[in-house]
């Protein structure tokens, strides 16, 4: 028993927890905490958003695989962070969000700057705790992180009332955790494990679908061993690219309404499905009724309420992802004989070729599709993309290719705008020896470009591309394609010049009109050590294909 | 794959952690997936710090199995089990006001009462206060037994139930 303040053991609780940064904005109802932060080895970023701050812990949870922390003030401090739970919750990605709350003798008396935080993300969170009396505090924070980062992963939520930070208590920090309602199970059911073996023994067209639970149980070498040994094409969700790397002979890119052909066509084709840590969103089945018509599937998730809630398998497994793969393989070593599949392998190739055609530019303005490709040929294998919403991060996850796990950063989910930067940034803390770029598209970037100022004072290094077509992009393909070319609310007039804006904000600006120009501007910004935004115009008429129109099945596919 | 759509009444006891917001996480995850609730009935279970809701629904077995796996994902919530009706005796409690307006009608609605096995338990001028006991079948037959004679007010307390013999929904 220690005895010290809130404020004093929610940082010990922190530092016991391993945390090195927090991102957030101060205020009020917070203060005593920032007190404390003054005397603290935990690192403080400033950011200009509560928004962005969240964002920011959530970029630097997925890059790093440990827990971001975020931490705002009452009130507005405490529902700007809301977007950003709401994100890293849809995509189960472990943050914990620290706010602060008027004094407990307030609370319920509409004092100023108080909210109803507890209430509002009740539905956006695993759990959240409202600190009660200051000696709660370090077991509340050994809860948070705990069930922060174990099970399926997501966001939790700790609502400091301002006089429990003050307070003085005596602190246990050894003090057991206590849930009784929360019990994760990671090991496949070994009946489970040997009806899926023997469907995928006997499959003849089999498919691998590899969802962001492969990535977050660290399994991506798992699901490679695995489709290597049963010569399985794998597809990805957009969360679970990176699971395999793209350029393996197996892969077969992202599936759904902008999948490419051959993930699209093999899995509707397919007799048996494998699908890991994916939870059958409808951007990836399209029309669900009509979903992989022949096939059966096998789904592996490790929240059993994920099973059966869009598509009912044949064969469920509740596990982790790493220790079901794990465990088939095993199985599959003892009793396998490789299969023959060149028919299915070379429907394959033919398929893959369609989408390679697709990369070709013609003319002299750019095409994102061959942009993407240049990107990644200049940049490292190990340097992390972030996107933002939208045309952008649709032609990002279709034709930038991505070599390595938790170097492709997106809101898959919540679909937010504006997430791609500020993630960036956290993603960059977390990763601070490789480039990070966000993929940004211009109605996207101004919805948090204020975060240039953090990125730039607090020495944050990141690049973003700006696709800048002066439209909000994916809903003008959508008013094109389905609403006769009717543009409503679409064209962004007074979008500012990227250059000046960078540069206002002491970052760097370019602005590239031809591959040459961008080549020569990506090259000046991994080289220096300044935050840099190129704008790169293209045609506000640009469609992303494939595409399959909404209420589709994936074969439904428009591919010009 | 078509799931089976035939609608039945459903009973989910859970026992949950007995403190403030359990309630609420439990109702808005029901509010924010689209399930109704039929009843639900909420009280302190065996332990002090524990408390066992009783929730009835209506739904297919599709829709039941996810309210089963979506409240065991609430992390307040400790145990789950869907009751098997077979197996299980629920029981509501209804107060019922109603009109007795003469001696005649007074004199039925408390034979009537007799015959359920309920209590009078209020009694004023021009009305009377019944408590009666039993499954909703019951409670709804007596209910429309009394409608004729002018019904003023109804306070139902939703179903509570445990299974029968050695089965149990507690923590183990």
């Amino acid at each position: 028993m220690v005895r010290m303040s809130g404020a004093k053991a929610l940082l010990e609780a922190l530092k016991r927890e391993n945390v090195e940064v927090i991102f957030g904005i101060p205020g009020g109802a917070i203060l005593p905490v920032h007190d404390a932060l003054y005397d603290s080895e935990i690192k403080y970023i400033l950011m200009r958003h509560e928004q962005c701050a969240a964002h920011a812990a959530d970029g630097y949870a997925r890059a790093s695989g440990r827990v971001g922390v975020c931490m705002s003030t009452s009130g507005p401090g405490a529902t700007n962070l809301v977007t950003g739970i709401a994100n890293a919750y849809m995509d189960s990605s472990p943050i914990v969000a620290i706010t602060g709350q008027v004094p407990r003798a307030l609370i319920g008396k509409d004092a100023f700057q108080e909210t109803d935080i507890i209430g509002i993300t009740t539905p956006i969170t695993k759990c959240n705790f409202q600190v009660k009396s200051a000696a709660e505090i370090p077991k509340i924070v050994k809860t948070a992180f705990y069930v922060a980062s174990t099970g399926r992963r997501g966001p939790v939520l700790i609502d400091l009332p301002k006089d429990t930070q003050t307070e003085e208590a005596d602190m246990n920090f050894d003090e057991r955790i206590n849930l009784r309602g929360y019990h994760p199970v990671y090991d496949p059911h070994p009946l489970q494990i040997e009806k899926a073996v023997q469907l995928l023994i006997q499959a003849e067209r089999l498919v691998i679908i590899a969802g962001g639970g492969v990535i977050a149980s660290n399994a991506c070498s798992d699901l490679v061993a695995l489709a290597e040994l049963l010569l399985a094409p794998v597809t990805t969700t957009l969360m679970g690219k990176g699971a395999i790397p793209e350029n393996h002979p197996l892969s077969i890119g992202m599936l759904g309404m902008h999948g490419t052909v051959a993930a699209n066509y093999l899995v509707q084709d397919a007799d048996v499905v494998l699908a890991v840590g994916v939870r059958f969103s409808d951007r990836s089945t399209g029309n669900i009724e009509a979903f992989c018509p022949n096939g059966k599937i096998i789904h592996i998730d490790i929240d059993p309420s994920e099973i059966g809630k869009n598509i009912k398998p044949c064969v469920p497994i509740v596990a982790d992802a790493k220790r079901a793969l794990q465990a088939m393989c095993n199985r599959l070593i003892e009793k396998f004989n490789r299969k023959e599949r060149s028919a299915w392998l070379s429907r394959m190739q033919e398929l893959k070729r369609m989408h390679e055609e697709m990369i070709k530019s013609e003319g002299d303005r750019i095409k994102p599709p061959a942009l993407m490709a240049e990107i990644r040929r200049m940049l490292p294998n190990d340097a992390i993309i972030t996107t933002e919403v939208g045309q952008n991060q649709m032609w990002a996850a279709l034709y930038l290719k991505v070599y390595k796990p938790r170097t492709f950063i997106s809101s898959g989910g919540l679909g937010t705008m504006g997430f791609g930067f500020p993630a960036a940034i956290g993603a960059k803390v977390a990763c601070p020896d490789v480039p990070v770029v966000d993929i940004a598209g211009d109605g996207s970037f101004i919805m948090t470009e204020q975060d240039l100022a953090s990125s730039v004072v607090g020495k944050i290094p990141v690049i973003v591309v700006v696709l800048n077509n002066s439209v909000l992009g994916m809903v003008a393909q959508w008013q094109r394609l389905f609403y006769g070319r009717r543009y409503s609310a679409v064209h962004l007039e007074g979008i500012p010049d990227f250059v000046k804006l960078a540069e206002a904000y002491g970052a760097q600006g370019f602005r590239a009109q031809s591959i040459e120009e961008f080549r020569s501007a990506l090259k000046t910004a991994m080289n220096s050590d300044v935050t840099t935004v190129i704008d790169v115009p293209i045609s506000s008429e640009e469609n992303v294909f494939p595409m399959v129109p909404p209420g589709n099945t994936l074969k439904d596919l428009i591919l010009s | 794959m078509v799931m089976e759509r035939e609608e039945k009444v459903y009973m989910i006891s859970a026992l949950v952690e007995h403190k403030p917001g359990v309630l609420y996480s439990v109702s808005n995850m029901f509010r924010r997936r689209g399930f109704n609730i039929e009843s639900i009935s909420v009280g302190e279970a065996e332990q002090p710090d524990l408390a066992r809701m009783t929730i009835t629904i209506k739904g297919d077995e599709a829709l039941v199995e996810q309210v089963f796996k979506q409240l065991k994902k609430i992390i307040s919530v400790i145990k789950v089990s869907i009751l098997d009706p077979k197996n299980t005796v629920s029981r509501e409690l209804a107060l019922i006001k109603v009109s007795t307006p003469d001696a005649r009608v007074r004199s039925d609605v408390i034979n009537y009462t007799e015959i359920f096995k309920g209590h009078v338990v209020d009694v004023a001028h021009e009305s009377l206060m019944i408590e009666i006991t039993g499954d909703t079948d019951k409670i709804n037959a007596f209910i429309e037994l009394m409608k004729p004679f002018g019904i003023r007010e109804i306070a139902r307390t939703g179903i509570a139930a445990l299974p029968r013999g050695m089965r149990s929904v507690k923590i183990e």
